[in-house]
């Protein structure tokens, strides 16, 4: 072919069909987003609209009561962040360190180390309820015998979020080059000062965000708390490890199976204050995640 | 280890002529005066060396990566280990630091003595034996720290007493590398350009005191500027360190090395494992000359590669 033949030949604009493909493949795109964006909104201006008058000090200062015009969510909101700093606790350090092993200690010739490994991807989709059962069995009753406790909810939650904290932690852990791992032991550096100075650092990130998403889950959880009979109606702060609880799904639950109106607008009303909370630790994650990224 | 090492070699004051000022090659008019037979014998005795490879062979899951290898690595020289990909020239390299340790099929048969210590007897601690032993990557690959931290890294973990701020402007006065970075220690070293990163690795890599250095295709992501000053960098660091050096650069390999081996891949009799296998190990004056294996000289002219 002569050039200026081939020159004629990027002239002009794509075939008709080409381009029809294109825009609708590209609407498909939209379309999915916009289901997803809506609904969104929907729900957040359904309950700003119903729960935004309602919502105030009041609801943080007053606890539950048979008047839905003086009750709050005052214990729900301390019980949610006494539940939330256990489990924070427990899962976090836990999580990293399996992590930690599976990625960089366990050898995958060995059978039991992919058993471990795929029984983790596998407890990571069991439903919560499932862990409610197991909390009320053996953490509520039976050998723990810890009773309906902030700290039988708060370990039953641990366990329910434990497999996410462990996958993104992994994640995050494999997304440090092996370059830099092989650099700092080439040094003479041994395999821990290595994770401890070079893959921990770099993995902060990625642990941080994918801890946060996970608590960001267990927040939002009722049935496993329901099924271990976190109680509904407790006009206290919990005070220690061995106090009743409730936490704010559980609160939120409440109100909306209540039949008068009033306290179907509380409920909204606790649902922001769960948004809000959700929402913060969402934008820590983000922070954190922006603070501490590196390009390798 | 100070920049006046003792142990270094009386020929070594002979080529220590300032590889800048002279241009590239100090050490040609070495090769003429060591071509007679004689002389290199003379050499060859007085001759101390680092490795001793004896029937090295390793393997991958059971496959072998390279068999059978055998040859001196001497004091104060450069070594390359030249041949086509997959002859399993880094896979040897890393023997020689127990770097293949992290990979968990790898195996190594043989003996790999250095000085007069067996590197895989079982009482070696592989993390002591990479303190002695550095190594320079293929690929840049400095840590996302500051210049500073990445040089004093090293020391750091070893626990090396003294003063750091000293060591960091040794190592890096050492890479030719301090009036480029005195004034950025703090930043960091990503910002640095390729061939910058690459020399900060080995002002990284000579912090800790080594008394080898390995070096993995160290040019290979690198332009010719950058490559030359490497190159510069390796005949300066001869004086002090020994230096074992993979490349696929053949140029590079005539002009900086003293000793050359040169390796091949062969196949199995299933045709279905490579293996790589050492053809020729000899000064590289004589590889990149008057080769005694037609396949190094194939190789070498270019004929085939």
């Amino acid at each position: 072919m002569s050039t200026p033949e081939a020159a004629a030949r990027i002239v002009g604009s794509q075939p008709l069909k080409d381009r029809v493909q294109g825009q609708l493949f590209r609407f498909a795109l939209l379309f999915s987003l916009a289901i997803g964006i809506l609904s969104l909104l929907t729900l957040l201006i359904q309950v700003g609209v119903k729960g935004g008058p309602r919502f105030g000090a009041d609801i943080l200062n007053s606890f539950p009561s048979g008047n839905p015009d003086t009750a709050g969510a005052r214990s729900a909101i301390f019980g949610t962040i006494w539940v939330i700093s256990i489990v924070a606790l427990v899962t976090i350090p836990i999580g990293i360190g399996a992590a930690i092993y599976l990625e960089e200690y366990a050898n995958r010739e060995r059978w039991w180390n992919r058993l471990i490994e795929l029984n983790i991807q596998n407890l990571a989709a069991v439903p919560s309820i499932v862990y409610g059962i197991l909390g009320l069995a053996f953490l509520v009753r039976g050998f723990a015998d810890l009773g309906q406790t902030v700290l039988a909810g708060a370990l039953t939650l641990s366990l329910l979020v434990m497999p996410v904290v462990i996958i993104s932690a992994r994640e995050a852990i494999r997304a440090v080059p092996d370059s830099i791992r092989q650099g700092s032991l080439a040094l003479g550096a041994t395999q821990w000062q290595t994770i401890r100075r070079q893959i921990l650092p770099g993995a902060i990130p990625g642990m941080a965000t994918g801890s946060i998403l996970a608590l960001s889950r267990a927040i939002g959880e009722a049935a496993p708390l329901v099924l271990l009979g976190a109680l509904t109606f407790i006009t206290f702060n919990p005070e220690s490890l061995n106090s009743a609880f409730t936490v704010l799904p559980i609160q939120i639950f409440n109100w909306i199976s209540r039949p008068q109106e009033e306290f179907k607008i509380l409920a909204a009303a606790a649902i922001l204050v769960l948004l809000i909370i959700l929402l913060a630790m969402n934008a820590g994650a983000i922070y954190l995640r922006n603070r501490y990224q590196r390009k390798w | 280890m100070t920049d006046e090492a003792p142990k270094q070699h009386e020929r070594d004051a002979e080529r220590a002529v300032d590889p800048m000022a002279t241009g590239r090659d100090p050490k040609a008019e070495l090769r003429l005066g060591a071509s007679g037979g004689e002389a290199q014998e003379t050499r060859d005795a007085e001759r101390g060396h680092v490795f001793e490879l004896e029937n090295v062979t390793v393997r991958y899951a059971g496959v072998p990566a390279v068999r059978d290898i055998s040859f001196k690595v001497y004091e104060n020289e450069i070594t390359a280990l030249i041949g086509p990909s997959g002859c399993g020239k880094s896979t040897l390299l890393r023997c020689l630091n127990r770097m293949n340790d992290l990979v968990a099929t790898a195996t190594v048969e043989g003996r790999v003595i250095y000085h007069d210590q067996d590197l895989y007897a079982g009482d070696i601690d592989p993390v002591q034996v990479r303190k002695l032993i550095g190594m320079v990557f293929q690929k840049p690959n400095p840590f996302p720290k500051s210049i500073y931290d990445n040089i004093a890294y090293g020391p750091r973990v070893l626990g090396m007493t003294g003063d750091m701020d000293q060591i960091v402007e040794r190592a890096l006065r050492q890479a030719a590398l301090w009036d480029e970075a005195k004034d950025r220690l703090k930043s960091n070293a990503y910002g640095m350009s390729g061939g910058q990163q690459q020399r900060l690795c080995i002002a990284r890599a000579l912090a800790t005191g080594p008394d080898v250095i390995l070096m993995d295709e160290p040019c290979s992501a690198l332009d010719p500027i950058s490559t030359g000053k490497i190159e510069d960098l390796m005949l300066e660091l001869r004086k002090n360190y020994s230096i074992v050096i993979v490349t696929h650069n053949m140029q590079q390999a005539a002009r900086v090395s003293d000793m050359t081996a040169f390796f091949t891949v062969e196949l199995d009799e299933d045709l279905k494992h490579r293996t790589g296998k050492v053809v020729e190990y000899d000064e590289t004056e004589k590889i990149f000359t008057n080769p005694g294996d037609e396949r190094t000289e194939a190789y070498v002219t270019g004929k085939v590669g």
